[in-house]
């Protein structure tokens, strides 16, 4: 197995993680991720499979609760009817995920590693349903732009902490944003929790916030409004999606923030200011987490229980979306369509339990994901399979530095 | 001994502690004004040793005020609430049961990092050890066996870890960050597969409390008289590693591999498996601190009942520079923080809960303050190629 050296580029020499993903995506085309996700599938399926359930069985319940098969044409009837709803809930988990994963893959691109997309949400989240409650006689789309603007502020601000610590006194930004994530829960939960100062006052024995007014709800464009119809979140989320790209790869800023990314030292040395960039780009991913957080609230949540901010668990799928992603516009949506399918398909609501139970679901998706971002941190595994493919797999693009191998 | 600025940040660092001291029992000044006196007196001293020692000088400012701020609200409460809060010797018990798994997993933490491997790992470890200890022990019947059982999955995580990260020479902080989301899927998969909506039972072996019969009463009795065995045993790992880590051969082989593994492997170290050991060792470790949170103090489990103590350990690592009575120290002061958030719920439940982001707050300013001052092992994070 060891025969030959298998990296695509020299692990010693390069040592930020954007370098050694942007090696890696020359590396792979999209062949790896595709490989990638299908071995953690596998993977999945055979703890399924020793645990006493039929895996099959198992991933089609999953598939039919994504609601994928109203894509097909011979879905028809009830089966359609069915379809169709699950399908919006799919749709409605992928924008918050399409925005929480951009949210990793921008400070991806820039060298830094944000963890803190969770707490980013819930800070878009809080403010979302605090000011969603308010205001309730301003005109509707003037509220909605209001609350989303204030929950961006929001969102860049917390991540801001992170971004200024790491600025000034180099404090890593892993450990800051995971301590910045508790302590959003924990503000939450005391805000929203029984005396507290944002709880409904309608109901004292109940932690929950007030409902957002109808003049700050997201208008619904699929499905019916009542039923958690399908809002127009996912394109807010598809527009960041095109903000994100020209931002990255069309302005002097994101061709900083990239330069930052591959060699902090280089960067400085050619006059960038580092510390500077570092505050920039986690102000910039609170604002996608912030904005996720608000597309949720006004789109369909409506409202924050404190139980809601324990579980929620939006900001770390983001890792694992924008990892699978190649931290790529492009990718981010793909892999955040993979992660709303097994979300929703997973889901209590869409899951029928008498073939697999929803709570078991949940946590097979956690090691689903736990296996997709440990296979994208070496990357080698889906390589060497690859490799091994050789000649027969027709998408390959071989890397320039991966022909030095032959050592 | 001559005044230099640093000097002066620690003297401004030191009233503030007194500000804030003197307004809790035993001392318990019912007048805010000697508190307000020595904190913005600490503040002052601590404007004065900002050009000489940044950190410091900034340190003594944000504890002065905090200081004052603490100091006043404590004299507008009344005696009696304070009393039933600050009551030393249980504070102390409850600091040092709180402390006991960020000290193990932060000892492991020592390990791993000082043989060149970053472990955001531990967390995950850590929850691991708290499941499987309590399924070892409900499954053999006594908390030793959970204990082993608790060891070996934490070790079986961190070899995961290992393997991605010394042979596949994987991002370490990715591949971290993959193993604890893995064990939240694999501890709550078999939790829930297993004990279903039942919960783990009531009747689980739990690791004893040692009674010392020679305090009988008193001080020491409920600060130290009660503890848990697998708190004597993480405050005993101290000196043990400390002696292991800078006293022996195996210890400075540990640590050459951590700072310039390619002059260890000239001298004929083995890197590689150096590294897996230490990796994995601090998994057990991290697993030992798990199992203490389930088996030796509660008795059951709930799903991801960590809650992030891994990350506060990894940061004791830090504050701490890499060094056992360091992280001691880290773990005790954090430990302190999470006692006091126990107790004050006697003021208001509201309060309480937001008092409940202190350690996370506290664990953000050690981090934000200490960096700079504390160096990492020299090659740290970076995959080791051999030539």
């Amino acid at each position: 197995m060891t025969d030959q050296p298998l990296d695509p580029v020299d692990a010693g020499a390069i040592t930020t993680p954007a370098a050694r993903l942007a090696s890696y995506i020359r590396g792979g085309g999209i062949v790896v991720p595709l490989l990638t996700a299908l071995i953690a599938f596998v993977i999945a399926g055979l703890i399924v499979l020793i645990t006493g359930h039929n895996p099959l069985t198992t991933y089609k319940a999953f598939f039919d609760g994504t609601g994928l098969n109203w894509l097909f044409p011979w879905t028809s009837g009830d089966d359609r009817t069915t379809a169709a709803l699950n399908l919006q809930q799919t749709l409605i988990a992928t924008a918050p995920l399409i925005l929480v994963g951009l949210a990793v893959a921008f400070a991806f691109r820039a060298g830094l590693f944000n963890i803190g997309g969770q707490g980013q949400y819930l800070a878009g989240s809080i403010v979302a349903v605090w000011f969603g409650s308010k205001f309730s006689g301003m005109p509707h789309l003037l509220h909605v732009l209001l609350v989303i603007v204030l929950a961006c502020a929001a969102g860049a601000a917390w991540a801001g902490i992170a971004g200024v610590l790491k600025a000034t006194v180099g404090a890593n930004e892993v450990i800051s944003t995971i301590m910045l994530n508790w302590i959003a829960v924990w503000v939450g939960v005391w805000l929203f929790g029984l005396g507290g100062p944002l709880q409904n006052p309608e109901t004292p024995s109940v932690p929950i916030s007030s409902d957002v007014t109808g003049s700050a709800k997201l208008p619904v464009f699929w499905g019916n409004p009542n039923l958690q119809g399908l809002h127009v979140g996912l394109f807010i989320a598809l527009a960041t999606v095109v903000v994100f790209w020209a931002l990255l790869n069309r302005s002097t800023s994101g061709y900083e923030v990239r330069a930052v990314g591959f060699n902090p030292e280089a960067a400085r040395y050619s006059g960038m200011n580092v510390a500077r960039n570092y505050v920039k780009v986690m102000a910039i991913c609170g604002l996608f987490a912030g904005l996720a957080g608000a597309i949720d609230i006004l789109g369909w949540q409506f409202r924050l229980a404190t139980n809601d901010i324990q579980t929620s668990d939006i900001g770390f799928l983001g890792i694992a979306v924008a990892l699978l992603g190649r931290n790529t516009a492009s990718g981010t949506v793909a892999a955040a369509l993979l992660f709303g399918a097994l979300k929703s398909g997973t889901s209590q609501r869409n899951l029928d339990p008498s073939i697999f139970e929803p709570s078991l679901a949940f946590n097979l998706t956690l090691m689903i994901q736990g296996l997709v971002v440990l296979i994208v941190s070496t990357d080698v595994i889906a390589l060497r399979i690859l490799r091994r493919g050789g000649a027969l797999n027709p998408f390959r693009r071989r890397p320039a530095p991966a022909e030095e191998e032959a050592t | 001994m001559t005044l230099t600025r640093e000097r002066i940040g620690w003297a401004g660092i030191a009233l503030a502690v007194i500000a804030a001291f003197i307004a809790v029992p035993p001392a318990l000044v019912r007048s805010p004004v000697p508190s307000i006196v020595l904190a913005v007196l600490a503040i002052a001293l601590g404007i004065y040793a900002v050009p000489g020692d940044r950190r410091l000088g900034w340190g003594a400012i944000v504890l002065g005020l905090l200081a004052g701020l603490g100091a006043v609200a404590a004299t507008k409460s009344s005696s009696g609430n304070l009393r039933d809060v600050f009551t030393w010797s249980a504070l102390i018990a409850s600091m040092l049961r709180f402390a006991t798994p960020l000290l193990f997993a932060a000892l492991g933490g020592i390990v791993s990092e000082r043989s060149g491997v970053i472990n955001i790992g531990l967390e995950g470890m850590m929850l691991m050890g708290a499941f499987f200890g309590v399924y070892g022990s409900d499954l053999l019947g006594s908390w030793v066996g959970g204990i082993v059982v608790a060891v070996i999955a934490g070790g079986a995580l961190a070899l995961i870890h290992a393997a991605f990260s010394i042979h596949l020479r994987a991002d370490q902080v990715v591949s971290g960050t993959a193993v604890n989301f893995l064990a939240l899927g694999i501890t709550g998969y078999v939790f829930v597969d297993h004990y279903g909506d039942n919960g783990t039972p009531d009747n689980i072996s739990r690791a004893p409390d040692l009674n010392l019969p020679v305090l009988h009463g008193g001080f020491f009795d409920s600060a130290i008289g009660h503890l848990n065995l697998l708190t004597w045993s993480a405050l005993l790992l101290v000196p043990s590693l400390t002696f292991l880590m800078f006293r022996t051969r195996r210890g400075l082989r540990l640590r050459a591999v951590g700072e310039t593994p390619r002059a260890a492997e000239t001298v004929g170290v083995n890197v590689i498996s150096t590294r897996y050991v230490a990796v994995t060792v601090s998994g057990m470790l991290a697993a030992l601190g798990g199992a203490y949170l389930s088996v030796g103090f509660v008795g059951s489990f709930n799903e991801n009942m960590t809650q992030g103590r891994g990350f506060i350990a990894l940061a004791a690592v830090i504050f701490g520079k890499w060094k056992p009575l360091g992280a001691l120290a880290a773990t005790l002061l954090f430990g302190f923080s999470s006692a006091l958030a126990d107790r004050l719920p006697t003021f208001s439940e509201s309060t309480a809960t937001l008092f409940q982001a202190l350690p996370y707050v506290l664990t953000l300013v050690a981090v934000a303050g200490v960096i700079g001052r504390s160096r990492a092992p020299g090659s740290i994070g970076i995959p080791y190629v051999k030539e």
